[in-house]
């Protein structure tokens, strides 16, 4: 049963041939039983689990009307606001914070009747792109525990690949959804900024910012995207407009006709050999499918991770400044006559990780006079360079396409004292962020050299979110059959589970 | 090749309320030459006349009508403080620091 769907595990429910209070124990005894190994999950929550699950139950027993997510178990990033629950996007500065109030997606997944199993592990603060900067240490890849997941939403990736939780909840503000999805062979999307409110989202960059969903196929992925998404008035840049009819879009899985347009910059110096074959395998499929492939130019894109490595540690430098020891989190050197600014100095030399120091300071230094036009500025141009950049592909195809990440999931620690090579694994993820537009990362395939997960990267313009999954859907119906199942499904055991 | 000594890190970090020790200091003034020179090149486009982005939606204002709605309590704001008093956050001397 982990092993299904939440599309199946939603009709089984309504058949009635399983309970939600059945589903959620046998995800908390896998968790259990392999977590140990994965570390997926900083906070299990298996007592409100089952009691969130037993409410279902007894509704669905009542004959009351429900989505069709409700009594499905969910992986939540320790990102987001969850009332009463541990929350710390992963740094030691909110060890032990309880926030006292829902964010809005966790508002919507509640009254949804979806089953919050628990948080998941991070980069601190969703800086990095391996888990490994989270302050209570790394996840480990399903498909081999010697490597990293990605990031920063690397455990709510884990947990889906590894069949802790059917679905997941993550964010993305430089790749942090679709990045660790291709490196486990799982689908993620990063929605079009502004689609899924981000009130309660404890902030990195807000304008880079956004939650997006997790599953094992586009379908269940979309189904959760619906779940999510929407105007919220307590999110001031959440746009007030219909949510794309994702689900629909998934279930047709169509690209007749569809013009697909690959970017050159994209490619190439850099990725993988056995990235660029799946790559190229699956635009033949989508070829052989109906649809028409284009080559495409974005030149600026070349200058799109230096421009992202000014904007987001600039915002990230004062969006951090929240954290002064004050009125939430941890405080330290608090002893007789220490002043407000030594207590907030030792607060934040303690609690902070190296990744965040690094990028506070960086930050403050792009921003700082004499230097803000040079950088800070120049980092803004190049960003309405890369938005002309897509307006001009988008008029000569539907959507674009390119591999999610230059390389399969890498070593744990062959990274980690090297951030310049760090910050590369998010190289074609970036623009997208950007732009503010919408990007899906699908499973692919395995790289032919080392056996792992690529992923296949589609973006669509903004509030056209339902086009990653009509092409989507299409290239992974063709792939499954090919596979003889999902992806994940033929990933190699975990040692000692079943 | 772009540097950053440990003194200017030192500044920053004092800017950035983050009390650094020795060792951070020099370990991030050794890494931060790689990091610059790769940021540095957004200045390699001549980039005038372009217009700079600092938000992907064109952002406005947005207002609501001026009524009360719920919120927190005084007990749930106060919940997360590390130290409180008479229904009020607790912080350490914040006046005189500079006599």
């Amino acid at each position: 049963m982990i092993k299904n769907t939440a599309a199946q595990m939603s009709a089984a429910l309504e058949k009635g041939e399983t309970t939600s209070v059945e589903l959620t124990k046998l995800h908390l005894d896998r968790i259990a039983a392999i977590d140990p190994q994965v570390k997926a999950f900083l906070h299990v929550d298996g007592d409100n689990a089952l009691k969130q699950a037993a409410a279902v139950d007894a509704d669905r027993a009542s004959g009351k009307k429900l989505g069709p997510l409700a009594g499905i178990p969910l992986a939540l990033k320790d990102v987001l606001a969850q009332e009463g629950v541990p929350t710390t996007a992963g740094s030691k500065i909110l060890q032990g914070w309880k926030p006292p109030y829902d964010s809005t997606v966790v508002a919507k997944l509640k009254a949804a009747g979806v089953v919050i199993l628990g948080k998941t592990n991070m980069d601190e603060f969703a800086m990095g792109s391996s888990t490994e900067n989270s302050g209570y240490g790394p996840t480990f890849n399903p498909w081999d525990l010697t490597r990293t997941p990605g990031g920063s939403s690397g455990g709510s990736a884990a947990a889906v690949s590894a069949f802790e939780a059917p679905l997941a909840i993550g964010s993305d503000t430089g790749g942090s959804i679709r990045q660790p999805a291709a490196l486990t062979g799982i689908v993620g999307v990063r929605p079009t900024y502004g689609a899924v409110s981000r009130y309660g989202l404890i902030a990195y960059s807000s304008s880079l910012d956004q939650v997006g969903p997790f599953g094992r196929t586009v379908l269940d992925t979309a189904m959760l995207h619906e779940v999510i998404a929407g105007h919220d008035p307590k999110d001031a840049t959440s746009i007030n407009a219909a949510v794309p009819a994702v689900v629909a879009a998934a279930k047709l899985g169509d690209v007749k006709g569809l013009k697909i347009g690959v970017i050159k910059q994209l490619q190439g110096d850099g990725y993988q050999s056995g990235v660029l074959a799946r790559f190229n395998e699956s635009l033949d499929i989508l070829a052989s499918l109906g649809a028409k492939i284009v080559q495409v130019d974005c030149p600026s894109f070349e200058y799109a991770l230096a421009a992202y490595y000014l904007i987001a540690p600039s915002e990230c430098s004062s969006n951090l400044a929240r954290f002064d020891a004050m009125r939430y989190g941890l405080r330290t050197g608090d002893s007789d006559g220490a002043s407000a600014e030594s207590v907030m100095n030792a607060t934040r030399e303690a609690g902070f990780g190296r990744e965040v120091k690094r990028r506070i300071i960086l930050g403050t230094y792009a921003l700082s006079s004499g230097y803000y036009d040079a950088y800070y500025g120049s980092a803004q141009k190049i960003r309405t360079l890369i938005i002309e950049d897509y307006k001009k592909a988008f008029t000569q195809a539907d959507v674009l396409v390119s591999p999610t990440s230059p390389i399969t999931a890498f070593k744990i620690g062959e990274k980690s004292e090297d951030p310049m090579a760090m910050y590369l694994a998010d190289v074609a993820t970036i623009p997208v962020n950007l732009a503010g537009i919408c990007g899906m990362s699908l499973p692919a395939g395995l790289a032919e050299e080392d056996n792992l997960p690529v992923g296949f990267q589609i973006m669509a313009p903004a509030m056209q979110d339902q086009r990653l999954y009509q092409v989507g859907a299409a290239l992974e119906a063709a792939l499954v059959s090919k596979w003889g199942g999902y992806l994940i499904s033929n990933a190699p055991a975990l040692g000692g589970a079943k | 090749m772009s540097s950053l000594s440990r003194d200017e890190v030192a500044k920053l970090a004092a800017l950035a309320r983050i009390e650094m020790s020795e060792a951070e200091l020099v370990s991030l003034s050794s890494q931060f030459g790689s990091i610059l020179d790769a940021v540095a090149r957004v200045q390699e486009l001549n980039l005038e006349g372009v217009k700079a982005t600092s938000h992907p939606q064109p952002l406005e204002n947005i207002f609501r009508e001026d009524v009360v709605q719920p919120s927190l309590t005084p007990d749930q704001a106060l919940s997360g403080a590390p130290a409180q008093e008479d229904q009020r956050f607790r912080v350490p001397q914040i006046l005189g620091e500079a006599e």
